[in-house]
């Protein structure tokens, strides 16, 4: 019943994105709803691997580089449309997660935290030096032409944002509740106890890499389509890798919908507030924010809403899954 | 004699310069109730470690029911039958006892469906005296109710070999002899157990088979009246 529920909501979901395309005449609309919903899919992805188990990965940025850079490459070499170079960017994602796991998950918190920054600095080094796609002065896009049954290219990247959402939103939502998502919540409760419970920790936590990988890369293949050129700078820019991490955390990292509505409410608020005010501030914003609710609220918006009774979860039931973890 | 259970050899670990374990040999039938003690910095808990698989050993070898296991990831070894508790215990503190049970009977690759995992874990619960405690989240537990489902918890994953490493510290002579008879009890359904305790009254009277390690070295083995009563025991806890 519950996937039923899920699933109706994002079909319907679709559709009104599809139909705004025909709908809302002001591209700005899009603009904005193009960068929240890359948010949603950015925290969705974080919060695998830093909220099921804990591991805060501060390397979103190079994962959505690494997605740009891969879908110019591909757009130059090629003229892969753009559905190739998102499956391509994904299959990136999950072997860069996955090789990342391998060489940093023996390294326990705050380690593997530092190794991620490392991770950025090394990535845009490389593309900065990288010619073939324009290096550090970055690269021109010609835009392919748009498919018929799509009014402009602004609505049907919005509506590629949205498809990835849904299958971002659904792989985090089965991730939680399959014996991946159990598994997870013992290694961030605590790891040795897990491990000598029978979770194969490792095995877990690249799994978890990989998904998350493949989704940040993804959303990071639509980019310059969007922009209309690629920069080193601005793909593997700060904000990519604080955002996603601050909006999971001010959402709640415990359920799939805390990323969402963390990502929804402060990329809408740091929107208005970029046009409103100044970019700046809206950064200023997202420091208050994420101070206030650490203190406040510490399990986020999710635990605000469990608090006044307005959110329910169900207990955890063993899984009828076979083959688990062996 | 039937072959033995758990057979460690010639077992060393290092860390850095210190030798934790120095040539350690250590042999326990199936169903035997086995003791290890040693004063503080002994290296009881590391020898658990290599044998459960939280640390792997230097030098030497650990077989377990036939099989080589020394190079075995910790989770392996459980599904092979290694269960153990924690010296200060370590639930998943965001789940209830519950959930908790259902991390190894979900990990233990016994391949149970769901309706025989929830009664299984009933079954645990009840015998374990927290049977009104399972929807309970786990940070609230007392202490012996979280010693309990330490042990609760590694029964969960149907274990042969249950490593008891101080589930006893800190708690009540009523809590000790609850525990104990909580021990007694599993070791009378057949599984070996190896207790580790520094309270002697309670490793006296569990114990068939004692062991006494000092300074990563066994010093002593015997019955637990021949062991208490050796020198060299009595001068590694006493320093006479």
């Amino acid at each position: 019943m519950r996937w039923t529920g899920f699933w109706i909501g994002a079909a319907l979901f679709l559709v009104l994105a599809y139909a705004s395309t025909f709908m809302v005449t002001n591209t700005f609309f899009f603009f904005v709803g193009y960068v929240m919903l890359q948010f949603v899919v950015l925290a969705t992805a974080w919060n695998i691997l830093g909220g099921y188990a804990g591991y805060v990965n501060f390397g979103t940025s190079a994962f959505f580089g690494v997605g740009v850079y891969t879908a110019v490459a591909l757009f130059k070499a090629f003229a892969l449309p753009l559905p190739l170079q998102i499956l391509a960017a994904a299959v990136v994602g999950t072997a860069l997660g996955v090789a990342t796991g391998m060489m940093t998950l023996r390294l326990r918190g705050i380690f593997y935290s530092i190794a991620t920054v490392a991770l950025v600095i090394i990535l845009e080094t490389f593309v900065v030096n990288w010619k073939f796609v324009g290096g550090a002065a970055g690269i021109q896009i010609v835009r392919p032409s748009l498919p018929s049954f799509f009014p402009t290219y602004e609505g049907m990247l919005f509506v590629v944002a949205a498809v990835l959402v849904v299958i971002a939103v659904a792989v985090a939502r089965y991730v939680e509740g399959s014996w991946i998502g159990r598994g997870l919540r013992a290694i961030r409760d605590d790891e040795l106890a897990a491990e000598c419970s029978g979770v194969p920790t490792l095995r877990l936590k690249l799994i978890a890499c990989g998904i998350s990988g493949a989704l940040m890369c993804a959303i990071g293949a639509p980019n310059p389509m969007y922009q209309q050129f690629a920069i080193p700078g601005a793909a593997f820019e700060l904000p990519y890798s604080v955002s996603p991490l601050a909006m999971a955390l001010i959402g709640g990292t415990a359920h799939w919908i805390g990323p969402v509505l963390g990502a929804l409410l402060l990329s809408a608020t740091q929107q208005y507030l970029s046009v409103t005010i100044s970019s700046e501030l809206s950064l200023l914003a997202l420091g208050v924010m994420l101070v206030l609710f650490v203190i406040a609220a510490p399990e986020g918006l999710v635990g605000l809403l469990r608090k006044v009774g307005l959110f329910k979860t169900g207990t955890v039931r063993p899984s009828n899954e076979k083959g688990k973890g062996t | 004699m039937s072959a033995p259970l758990l057979k460690v050899e010639n077992v060393s670990k290092r860390f850095g310069g210190f030798t934790a374990l120095d040539s350690v040999h250590v042999s326990i039938n199936p169903g035997e109730r086995f003791g290890l003690i040693g004063p503080n910095g002994s290296g009881k808990t590391t020898l658990i470690n290599c044998i459960s698989g939280s640390l792997r050993n230097d030098t030497g070898s650990i077989v377990f029911g036939g099989e080589e296991i020394g190079k075995l990831p910790a989770y392996v070894r459980l599904r092979r039958g290694i269960a153990r508790s924690f010296q200060i215990p370590r639930p998943f503190r965001s789940m209830t006892v519950l959930e908790n049970l259902l991390i190894p009977i979900d990990f233990g690759g016994h391949g149970q469906s769901s309706r025989q995992a929830m009664d299984e874990v009933g079954v645990i619960l009840e015998k374990m005296g927290l049977a009104s405690k399972a929807d309970v989240m786990s940070s609230q537990l007392s202490q012996v109710e979280l010693r309990k489902m330490e042990l609760a918890r590694a029964m969960a994953a149907r274990p042969k070999l249950l490593i008891s490493d101080e589930a006893m510290a800190g708690l009540s002579s009523s809590e000790i002899d609850e525990v104990l008879a909580l021990l007694f009890k599993l070791n009378g359904e057949g599984i070996t157990i190896i207790m580790i305790e520094h309270i002697m009254h309670a490793v006296m009277r569990f114990s068939q088979r004692l062991v006494c390690l000092e300074a990563g070295r066994i010093i002593c083995e015997g019955t637990p009246q021949e062991v208490v009563g050796n020198a060299r025991v009595q001068e590694a806890y006493l320093g006479a």
